[in-house]
């Protein structure tokens, strides 16, 4: 990875680390309302995987944990946040809020709220791809208690099965909300369980971006290359409780403190000024922009946003004035 | 005959439109259970008529994330009790993402189903689902009572941009009927009436439209003219055919195979009450199975379903004839 590549990856992964802070001060503030499922701490994930993906063109789903993946997909920051505050011009329409973010025209595919569900909607999305002709991926990102639905298993068998054009990334935090992995689940190395459906898989540092990225370049290229799917497993932990109705008890202090010392953002700060090729100032200069951009764009344009007009409840429940409805006859 | 009707519309369909793949248990080598699809795999290929392992929940979501791309799947699950295991892709994903991705998403899946009873195949095997899934907001659930129904309906569900459940039923499929020999499309909205009545009418649907025509029938024989109105499409239900035949023959009363509770029965009730009650000459009233898992003994399971009888005699009861 060139130099640029990672300074711009820091900003990038500093700007998610502090819009979803800023996300956790608008809910308190009650800006913000419903569930929300913070990221920091797993940022390495998913901007080490799409930086090796073609955004725009490989299509993303990903689960209620979704902000940071949207916004590296190609989303609007601004758009997000306004779906956050429930405003008209967010992504979903603020329809969808913080565990719906779509955006389909970078194809990013959605964040689903049941935990596992995006598993055969990647394979589907692999389906449509296969059909299509083109090169595309899908790429599914989820957390580590997922693989413990059915339809992990059900999804990896079929997408195997009919070689499916699939990358799923398996987050593992190692915790299902307040549940331990080793109090959950028989197996903890989640990319040996994939072995019996016989795909290919990896294990990886998810808090040092260069390794993730070296690891999603590997995976990618099986899977454009028509090999089927792969399975990536990026071991990391997530800094705040499951959601913001979490209190965050069941995790031991000296657990949290050896993974904060272990800061995907800090990491790979601290690696460029090693190396020279950033210094401390720099760094804290660019931590100033991207907060005065939160606040002076992001923030102000969700705040000045419209709400949707609450005569337009029932639009999107239907298709409108589908002909087929009435038979193929035209109203 | 029904299934052959079914084969029809699956074999223009995959004709018509490259983007159509028809999935579920058995449907492609082995021709389906019901026969709605064979021939196909050999016509077609493997990649677009798809024998897909027995995990519902899975083809079906991935039948789903397919249709997020422009396929167009009509799903097979071989029997409406194994459709329970898909409610979560079905009611979470295929009714949910056009609303909560503000439009931007749509799933165009067809989901079709036999329910109902059939003979002595048990509790597990002789759910009546229709109840369900027509209570969900953003699924269109429609219930062919006829072959002509069969085939129009499957072609109008595919090509339309919602998600469409069709209800079939176990002991349908060798009924005979007529079916248009050009190419005909079922709405998916509204209803019809299939025998014209003044003084009473009587709603079923799929199944029980043939025991209302039988009790219809009878009834005609005790100087009663029913009017047997068809509800093909379960959600949305024909809110302004119910009102018509009612405010036309001023008594009511819904033949249903499922158990009474928050079912067809209910919910025509409902509307009744809300439409036109003071149009009734009396209290609506419903014909439906005991509220019991369905027994596998043959004396028991006849007690337990509605027949064109049970028709007969409430209507005679609403007349005190």
């Amino acid at each position: 990875m060139k130099d640029a590549d990672k300074k711009r990856l820091l900003r990038e992964m500093l700007f998610a680390r502090r819009f979803e802070e800023r996300c956790y001060e608008a809910y308190v503030e009650r800006s913000i309302g419903g569930f929300l499922h913070l990221y920091p701490g797993e940022e390495a994930c998913a901007f080490g995987v799409l930086e090796a993906a073609q955004v725009g063109h490989d299509y993303v789903i990903t689960s209620y944990r979704d902000h940071v993946h949207a916004i590296k997909s190609g989303s609007d920051p601004k758009e997000v946040m306004a779906e956050l505050f429930a405003r008209e011009t967010g992504v979903s329409k603020g329809r969808g809020g913080s565990m719906h973010i779509f955006d389909v025209k970078h194809r990013f595919m959605g964040g689903y709220a049941l935990v596992g569900g995006p598993f055969p909607l990647a394979a589907g999305i692999a389906k449509g791809i296969q059909m299509q002709g083109g090169n595309e991926i899908c790429i599914c990102f989820l957390g580590d208690a997922a693989n413990n639905q059915g339809t992990f298993h059900e999804s990896l068998n079929m997408a195997k099965l009919w070689n499916l054009p699939v990358l799923y990334v398996c987050e593992n935090n190692l915790y299902g909300i307040g549940t331990r992995i080793d109090r959950s689940t028989a197996v903890l190395d989640q990319y040996q369980r994939v072995s019996g459906y016989n795909i290919p898989s990896a294990q990886e540092d998810g808090q040092d971006v260069e390794l993730v990225y070296k690891a999603a370049t590997k995976a990618i290229k099986h899977v454009r290359s028509g090999k089927g799917p792969y399975f990536l497993e990026l071991m990391t932990y997530r800094y705040r409780g499951h959601s913001m109705s979490d209190s965050n008890a069941y995790r031991a202090k000296k657990e949290e403190r050896m993974w904060s010392g272990r800061d995907p953002v800090i990491m790979l700060r601290d690696r460029l000024i090693k190396d020279g090729k950033l210094t401390l100032n720099e760094y804290k200069q660019m931590d100033t922009e991207i907060l005065d951009e939160i606040e002076g764009e992001v923030i102000r344009f969700a705040t000045e946003s419209p709400e949707p007009d609450v005569a337009e409840v029932e639009k999107y429940v239907l298709a409108e004035n589908d002909p087929w409805v009435r038979g193929g006859v035209a109203s | 005959m029904y299934w052959e009707a079914l084969r029809r519309a699956h074999d223009e369909e995959l004709a018509n439109d490259p983007m159509v793949i028809v999935m579920g248990e058995d449907i492609g080598v082995a021709g389906g259970t019901y026969k709605a699809t064979s021939g196909l795999y050999q016509k077609y290929g493997e990649a677009r008529v798809i024998d897909t392992p027995i995990s519902e929940n899975g083809y079906t979501g991935l039948g789903i994330g397919a249709s997020f791309l422009g396929v167009r799947p009509i799903i097979e699950i071989m029997s409406v009790n194994f459709a329970w295991l898909a409610m979560d892709q079905m009611f979470n994903t295929a009714a949910k993402v056009r609303y909560m991705s503000g439009g931007q998403l749509q799933a165009p899946v067809v989901i079709r189903s036999p329910g109902g009873t059939a003979h002595q195949l048990g509790s597990q095997h002789s759910a009546r689902m229709e109840k369900v899934f027509m209570g969900i907001a953003g699924l269109r659930v429609v219930t062919p009572s006829n072959p002509r129904q069969a085939y129009g309906m499957l072609k109008s569900a595919v090509r339309c941009n919602d998600p469409v459940f069709i209800n079939e039923h176990e002991l349908m499929y060798n009924m005979k009927g007529e079916v248009p020999d050009e190419e005909y499309f079922h709405p998916l909205e509204g209803s019809e009436v299939v025998r014209p009545g003044r003084d009473v009418t009587l709603f079923g649907y799929n199944i029980s439209v043939h025991w209302c025509l039988q009790a219809a029938g009878e009834l005609a024989q005790h100087g009663i003219e029913a009017e047997v109105v068809d509800l093909f499409a379960l959600s949305p239900l024909d809110r302004a055919g119910i009102r018509d035949s009612v405010s036309r023959t001023h008594r009511a009363v819904i033949v249903e195979e499922a158990e009474p509770a928050v079912g067809v029965g209910a919910e025509v009730m409902a509307i009744i009450n809300e439409e036109c009650f003071f149009e009734l000459d009396a209290a609506p009233a419903r014909v439906s199975a005991l509220n019991v898992p369905i027994p596998y003994n043959h004396g028991l399971e006849k007690a337990a379903l509605p027949n064109p009888q049970a028709v007969v005699a409430v209507v005679r009861k609403m007349f005190g004839v």
